[in-house]
């Protein structure tokens, strides 16, 4: 009973102490979890392998740096997919603090491939204010929702926009969202109305709320989380920083999960004394 | 009059949006791609009426020496400065900012993405303290509800499948989380997008034939 005492009684800044020993420690030495790809990732991956090869395709990312350790991975790995594919890719963002953070990332992507050029390649067309009004307004014509992209250049002199009118000038809308305005939106607003197959990367709190669009084939394929990333990862045969997360993010886990089990335990055991 | 000529307004241009989505015609989808821009427009404006918000009610609490007048002094002179140089940067940029090398780029590397980063990151060691002391098994309900839980959160990480690699494929926590995601979660979550969706639209009605009008404010 001494035990269940001291227990009750632990100062909640052990909890943090070894919560933040299990996540730094597996970051230092990895254990290199063997991580298995599901069905919602295989669909991902083969909707993007599906796109012919030199089509535009939409990217929307829809988040700020609060979302980084999950929806960076995703956004990194899926560009570097397109860009090996040789599609043309532009990118928008519904969320005011993810522009520059989207930006840099892409940059950081497009320079493994030195013959890919900003403007002719991809293009990153900004923030715009609006939600669901600006999602239904590119229905209508992608330039007149955005006349200048995210680095100022008049969207009209870019080669990529030559080509590009409104949703029917792509065959897949790629969407990494954080929340609202995000995946929900797009396929409300954009996937049931004008028809463009999407698929979707989510954080992992956010990922329930998406099955239903899974199962009836609105989202061709959806990334949940940094498991979803590391499984893509996994899937296209690279090692970055979900699959390197995923075993700070297993041991986390395993620590809740133990922190629900004993404090039940012990909370049993008191409600049995008293 | 006062009430009348919004309810009339918001009632026309709700019924002329719901008719836009079903008749192409020009005559009705270039006006309804008009107030759609208008709409953005109006949004945009929002931000700025948000940040003169903002300005007023911590301006107020720091003139009244409200608790925590210092943090909102920082809150000030941190929206202040955060606009002044991006407008300085966008005018010497010709409007494309945040640019690599340009202090609002350095502000949104070193300062905003480093602390919306942390505040996420935190949430980690407070649902550690709330599993711990917070999250009691005293139905059976809640009882399922742990379970499914526990399943999910190991399921859904390499060291659950690694933990249950002996056992059959189908009992192995990777696949019974699966499962809980697509079929009793799925169809919980199909219920409520439903109800939720049949409540929009009962509200979007309501609002439209004038009987919800609390967004008009309370006073006459």
């Amino acid at each position: 009973m001494w035990l269940a005492t001291w227990l009750s009684n632990l100062d909640r800044r052990w909890l943090f102490l070894v919560m933040g020993v299990l996540v730094l420690e597996p970051l230092l030495f990895p254990l290199s979890l063997p991580l298995r790809v599901t069905p919602p990732v295989h669909g991902f991956a083969a909707a993007i392998d599906s796109v012919p090869a030199g089509s535009t395709v939409l990217m929307s990312c829809d988040y700020d740096p609060a979302s980084i350790p999950e929806l960076v991975p995703m956004t990194r790995t899926a560009f570097r997919h397109l860009l090996s594919r040789r599609c043309k890719i532009v990118i928008t963002c519904l969320w005011s603090g993810g522009p520059g953070l989207v930006d840099s990332v892409t940059s950081e992507v497009a320079r493994e491939f030195p013959d890919r050029r900003y403007g002719v390649d991809w293009v990153n067309l900004g923030y715009k204010s609006g939600n669901e009004a600006v999602m239904v307004l590119m229905g209508q014509g992608i330039r007149n929702v955005f006349p200048r992209d995210f680095r100022g250049n008049a969207v009209a002199t870019l080669p990529i926009m030559r080509s590009v009118r409104d949703y029917t000038s792509f065959p897949l809308l790629v969407n990494i969202s954080a929340g609202y305005p995000g995946t929900k939106e797009w396929v409300q607003q954009v996937q049931a109305r004008f028809h463009l197959p999407m698929v979707a990367g989510v954080t992992a709190v956010s990922a329930p709320e998406f099955y239903p669009y899974l199962q009836s084939h609105q989202l061709r394929g959806m990334l949940g989380g940094m498991a979803g990333a590391a499984e893509y990862e996994v899937a296209r045969g690279e090692k970055g920083t979900a699959s390197k997360g995923m075993d700070a993010q297993s041991l986390g886990h395993l620590f809740v999960a133990l922190c629900i089990v004993v404090g039940n335990v012990v909370s049993f055991l008191q409600r049995r004394r008293s | 009059m006062k009430r009348e000529v919004p309810l009339f307004i918001t009632g026309a241009i709700g019924l002329f949006m719901i008719l836009s989505f079903f008749v192409p015609h020009h005559w009705v989808s270039v006006p309804a791609d008009f107030l759609q821009a208008c709409a953005v427009i109006v949004v945009a404006f929002g931000y700025v009426l948000g940040g003169a918000n903002v300005l007023r009610v911590n301006l107020e609490g720091i003139s009244r020496r409200e608790r925590g007048w210092g943090y909102k002094i920082v809150l000030v002179v941190s929206l202040l400065g955060t606009v002044a140089i991006g407008i300085a940067d966008g005018l010497r940029h010709n409007g494309s900012f945040p640019v690599e090398g340009t202090p609002s780029k350095w502000i949104y590397d070193n300062l905003y993405a480093t602390m919306s980063g942390t505040m996420f990151a935190l949430l980690a060691f407070f649902i550690a303290s709330a599993a711990f002391r917070a999250f009691r098994i005293r139905t059976f309900d809640a009882g399922l509800l742990a379970v499914a839980a526990l399943i999910v959160m190991l399921g859904r990480v390499p060291v659950g499948d690694v933990a249950t690699s002996w056992l059959p494929e189908w009992l192995r926590l990777g696949t019974l989380q699966q499962w809980i995601m697509d079929v009793p979660q799925n169809a919980s979550k199909r219920a409520i997008l439903i109800g939720a969706a049949l409540g929009v639209m009962a509200t979007g009605l309501r609002v439209i034939l004038g009987i919800e009008r609390s967004y008009l404010g309370g006073e006459d």
